[in-house]
């Protein structure tokens, strides 16, 4: 079971420059959460602040009882054993072949014999597909495989909690629909904490439990898809429906004048909830939802034809 | 507003600061169990593989521009007796450990600025620091011990090859005689001249390597971020090596007396 991630307060600047502000929120435990956001509101920066690389200037992560924020480089690097990172790249380390770097955790922080250690490889390999590609050097395979590569490499020692650094930047829409795909079974098989970190909408919409949206340096909302899907708050709306129409410009935000001359110009409805991707057994997550639930709970109707189908059908441009 | 020029100015002094802490850090690490030793033996053998050649096309030279030198100047005082002693010491207590320097901070500094820059923006460092292994103990201790013993076999090469050059310029060019060459050896230099030029090539070791990972571990702004990051280090390595060669060989003259014929 996973544990959950209790951010508070949490603020980080570089120089003078504020990147997010009075971010709180809980990522609950075993549950799939996305964030989201425009290009350059420091997403990034957020997860890497979460596994401790950088230092908020104010504010808490609690873990397990432990602030990453204010602890000591070893309770440091004691809690991160909790973690897999999947980063950007897949941040293989270019001198080993993939089976070294998937085995490379499990070699430092173990005391395994080399044949355990090469079931729980060989393991990892089948589960993100990458059987037969052990003895290629990173910089011999495609973007794709590097991602899945580091994917293997960050769940090798069984994570309590796994980032994912935009799984999709760069991969092709049925890669990233494998993808999507493998990241709901994992969490239905491991029942770990999953954090993502994207701006894909597709993904946004069909994967997560929870959805949060960084904007104008602070966290814009933070809640269940359903909560966010349905939304009438105006940047939330505008992002998760891919819309020009609305408070985000190209660049940041936009000027008074641009919002004044949309102001009389209609929003386009919100297109329909689809379903959230199912693990490939058909049996759901211990932390999914019935579809539904939320906006039945919360009196909200959902926009016409909701979870009728998991074809996530945004109407880009509109 | 004078906050902002006190920031200005006090910087030069923060980075120079957080060299230093940098270098503590990797102190504190040196004692870190498990100890690399296939990345130490790795990277020694790296680092010696790309200065050897280069080092030894460079003493060659150095020797016979001292031979030239101070055989030139010898003759004029009448002393042609001492230009073998007076060769060996200006090899063994300058020209080793600055050739040594030149070449460490060169070629084996700003191999490993690359390769530790190339990691960092790669995010290769952070993945390892997620996987709760520090890089400085994983990478940069056996990256700065591995220069250090090359640097000090690099002045051992040096020396012999610088020595070795000057002997063959003296001898067939100037036309000394080989047994004034090597008889004079001892006249002035003496055991000491030989640890001292080894104490200084394992300093050089020690401070190139330093600020090549350093500048390396903070590479930021992708390929370009790299690039800066060699070239700095380079800088940064020789401005430093020449102020310590200098001090270290201040400290020397007062610690050990020239020997007088």
């Amino acid at each position: 079971m996973g544990v959950a991630i209790e951010v508070d307060d949490l603020s980080k600047s570089f120089g003078k420059q504020l990147i997010w502000g009075d971010v709180t929120l809980t990522v609950p435990p075993g549950e799939i959460c996305v964030m989201l956001g425009p290009s350059g509101t420091g997403k990034s920066v957020f997860l890497k602040t979460l596994i401790g690389l950088l230092k908020p200037d104010k504010g808490s992560i609690v873990i397990e009882g432990t602030d990453i924020a204010t602890c000591s480089e070893k309770e440091l690097y004691e809690i991160r054993k909790l973690f897999g990172v999947l980063f950007q790249d897949g941040a293989m380390f270019g001198s080993m072949n993939l089976y070294d770097n998937v085995a490379f955790p499990l070699r430092e922080h173990t005391r395994k014999s080399e044949s355990e250690i090469r079931d729980i490889v060989m393991e990892k390999m089948d589960l993100v597909g990458l059987l037969g590609a052990e003895d290629k050097l990173p910089g011999e395979i495609s973007g794709g495989m590097r991602k899945r590569a580091g994917l293997a490499r960050a769940l090798v020692l069984d994570p309590e909690i796994v980032l994912f650094d935009e799984p999709d930047s760069g991969l092709d829409p049925v890669r990233t629909a494998f993808l999507n795909q493998l990241i709901v079974d994992l969490n239905a098989q491991i029942d770990a904490t999953f954090l993502i970190v994207t701006h894909d909408i597709n993904t946004a919409r069909t994967v997560p439990d929870n959805i949060g949206l960084l904007y104008h340096r602070h966290l814009a909302m933070f809640g269940p898809r359903e909560m966010l899907l349905s939304s009438e708050e105006p940047v939330v709306r505008q992002f998760l429906n891919a819309q020009r129409v609305g408070p985000i410009g190209m660049s940041e935000e936009k000027d008074a004048d641009e919002l004044e001359a949309e102001k009389d110009q209609e929003l386009p409805p919100l297109p329909p909830i689809p379903l959230q991707l199912d693990p490939s057994n058909g049996i759901p997550r211990r932390s999914q939802r019935p579809a539904g639930e939320w906006c039945r709970e919360n009196g909200v109707t959902p926009p016409p034809g909701s979870f009728e189908s998991a074809n996530a059908d945004v109407a880009a441009g509109v | 507003m004078a906050s902002l020029t006190a920031t200005r100015a006090l910087a030069p002094i923060g980075t120079a600061g957080k060299l230093f802490a940098f270098g503590l850090d990797v102190g504190r690490n040196l004692f870190r169990r498990p100890f690399q030793t296939r990345e130490f033996l790795q990277q020694a053998w790296f680092i010696a593989s790309v200065t050897i050649i280069p080092t030894a096309l460079v003493a060659i030279p150095f020797g016979a521009v001292i031979a030239l030198q101070v055989g030139g100047l010898i003759k004029q005082f009448g002393a042609q007796s001492f230009t073998g002693s007076a060769a060996v010491l200006a090899v063994v207590r300058e020209a080793g450990p600055i050739a040594t320097s030149l070449l460490i901070a060169g070629a084996g500094g700003s191999a490993i600025a690359a390769d530790l820059g190339a990691r960092k923006i790669r995010e290769e460092l952070d993945a390892m620091m997620v996987l709760g292994i520090d890089p400085i103990q994983r990478l940069v201790v056996p990256r700065v011990l591995a220069c250090m013993l090359v640097s000090v076999f690099l002045n051992g090469l040096v020396s012999v090859v610088g020595v070795a050059g000057g002997y063959v310029f003296n001898v067939v060019l100037q036309d000394g005689t080989p047994g004034a060459y090597l008889a004079s050896f001892t006249a002035l230099a003496q055991l000491p001249d030989l640890w001292q030029g080894m104490a200084k090539a394992l300093v050089f070791g020690l401070i190139a390597a330093i600020v090549a990972s350093y500048k390396g571990m903070n590479a930021a702004g992708g390929p370009k971020g790299v690039g800066d990051a060699v070239n700095e280090s380079v800088v940064i390595t020789f401005m430093l090596l020449f102020v310590v060669n200098f001090v270290m060989s201040a400290i020397y003259f007062q610690l050990v007396p020239p020997k007088t014929g």
